[in-house]
């Protein structure tokens, strides 16, 4: 049996075009920059403000495990005992926080944005936005795409923020090292690039999440079984391509 | 007027529609009738443009649909209205804002005069005081008549309506007859109506087609519709025992 059949290939290129063509109707102008404008701050809201919580309790989890299991691995006494605050912060800010907090909104936003335009196609709501004349991607994906922009990269920094703070506060707790010694090293070495850095891949994963998402509730095509069948593949298929890019941008920028 | 020429529609190998030809007159209701899965939907969604035929052509005032290019598409498109079998009510928005999305996104209208319009539709469709309702706390009739009062919110010059009264009472089936007619006469709007539901096919098709298994089998009015001798179109007209028996006393 061979696993992969040249009919799966050509059906996998065949996505990838509707994908770009699908980015191409998402990206034309709005065809009224006050709606586009209202949609805006409506989606921003709605992600931000719906995601704030998850991300502050996983983070602050995050933090607290990372730093427990590092304090545990270093038990050698020549290695300076900062180290753990240093490895904990550089593991949480380059890659913990942009990446497991991406794949955790893929779960939370872009599942619920494949949802929401995937049952507008199936009730028809698309059709009769495009009967109107009016550019149904455009005026229904473009605000989720730059929303989740604009919000991602701030939730990743409020995400940094509260796993920090968990690893201090469990060093507080547990008195694993001494507090000024963990914060001493949290503070070593400190450069904004890494910062950016985060920003960056999260701004990356951010596109990719909103517009999988999207681009796989656009194309059901059927009943409401197809829905959550979207769902899963645009929550698998963006998980996938965050994942193979995390790689290839920390190869590029670091 | 929009006229139909040779229209075919295929899906992948199966073809639905086989060369159709007809015209709708401008300032009447023009029927789509046939059985269930005769092909009215994708006729008519072939007509605004969600589907592209095979083959054929759909001219609206001798402009060919299909081949404009994409500005005089959205053009024609803002002067078009259209009911959908499902309603199609925009679910995260309530019945006043559903009705006015059309005012939002194609007028410069003042707040004051949307409210002022929407009121009007919503009234003129015997909506009164669901404006702040959501299409899911409305039943099927009341979404029926919110999407109408939807398409005809800016003044549209066609519209389209898909089963505008399948699964309704009669009483109220007859109220929204009666709305798209004298809408469509009280505005001068070119509609196209998908039934097959026989009352309306007696009292507004002023012209109808009849489809049968993706062919135009039969085209006429309201006059000629009973008495016609078309084999295929008699066996849809008279196949329930009611309209049998009237047909014995005409
Ligand atoms: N998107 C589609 N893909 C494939 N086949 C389709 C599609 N839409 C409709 N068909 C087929 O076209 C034929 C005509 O369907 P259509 O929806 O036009 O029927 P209809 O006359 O509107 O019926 P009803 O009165 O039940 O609404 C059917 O056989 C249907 O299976
Ligand atoms: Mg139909």
């Amino acid at each position: 049996m061979r696993i992969i059949s040249l009919a799966m290939i050509e059906r996998f290129f065949i996505t990838i075009g509707e994908y770009f063509i699908f980015l191409r109707k998402v990206f034309s102008k709005p065809d009224k920059w006050s709606i586009f404008f209202k949609k805006l701050v409506f989606e921003m809201d709605t992600m931000g403000i719906g995601s704030m919580l998850i991300v502050s309790i996983v983070s602050i989890a995050m933090g607290s495990v990372i730093t427990t299991q590092t304090a545990m691995q270093i038990e050698s006494s020549w290695i300076p005992t900062w180290t753990v605050g240093f490895v904990s912060r550089t593991s949480i800010v380059m890659e913990l926080c942009p990446t497991i907090i991406s794949l955790l909104l893929v779960g939370n936003l872009g599942s619920r944005i494949t949802a929401e335009i995937g049952s507008m196609r199936v009730t028809e709501q698309i059709d009769a936005l495009e009967v109107m004349g009016i550019h149904p991607a455009s005026y229904l994906v473009l605000p989720k795409v730059i929303a989740s922009l604009i919000v991602n990269p701030v939730l990743i920094i409020f995400s940094i923020f509260f796993a920090l703070l968990g690893g201090y506060v469990t060093v507080i707790l547990t008195g694993m090292v001494s507090m000024y010694d963990f914060l001493d090293g949290l503070t070593y070495c400190f450069r904004v690039y890494d910062i950016v850095y985060a920003v960056v891949k999260t701004f990356i994963f951010a596109f990719v999440m909103s517009s999988v998402a999207s681009f796989y509730g656009y194309k059901i095509e059927g009943g409401a079984l197809e829905l959550g069948k979207a769902s899963t593949q645009g929550i698998v298929v963006s998980s996938f391509i965050i994942l193979i890019l995390n790689v290839l941008v920390t190869q590029i920028m670091l | 007027m929009i006229e139909v020429k040779q229209v075919s529609k295929f899906f992948g190998d199966r073809q639905v529609l086989f060369d159709i030809n007809t015209t709708f007159e401008e300032g009447k209701v023009n029927l789509i009738i046939g059985r269930s899965g005769s092909g009215k939907t994708v006729l008519m969604k072939c007509l605004v443009g969600l589907f592209a035929p095979e083959e054929g052509v759909v001219l609206y005032n001798e402009r060919d649909f299909h081949h404009m290019n994409e500005p005089e598409q959205h053009k024609l498109r803002a002067e078009m209205g259209m009911v959908f079998q499902g309603s199609a009510l925009f679910d995260s928005m309530t019945i006043e804002e559903n009705v006015m999305f059309p005012l939002d996104m194609f007028t410069n209208m003042s707040n004051e005069e949307k409210h002022e319009r929407v009121d009007f539709c919503l009234h003129r469709v015997d909506l009164d005081d669901v404006n702040r309702l959501y299409p899911a706390e409305l039943s099927g009739g009341m979404k029926k008549r919110a999407a109408i009062a939807r398409a005809i919110a800016c003044n549209p010059k066609y519209l389209f309506c898909d089963e505008p009264n399948s699964g309704l009472d009669p009483k109220t089936s007859l109220v929204i007859d009666n709305l798209i007619y004298d809408i469509t006469h009280e505005f001068g709007i070119t509609t196209i109506v998908n039934t097959h539901d026989l009352n309306s096919v007696i009292t507004i098709g002023e012209t109808i087609s009849f489809i049968y298994e993706g062919h135009l089998e039969w085209f006429g009015d309201k006059d000629g519709v009973l008495v016609s001798d078309n084999q295929k179109l008699n066996d849809f007209i008279y196949a329930q025992p009611l309209t049998q028996r009237i047909r014995k006393s005409l």
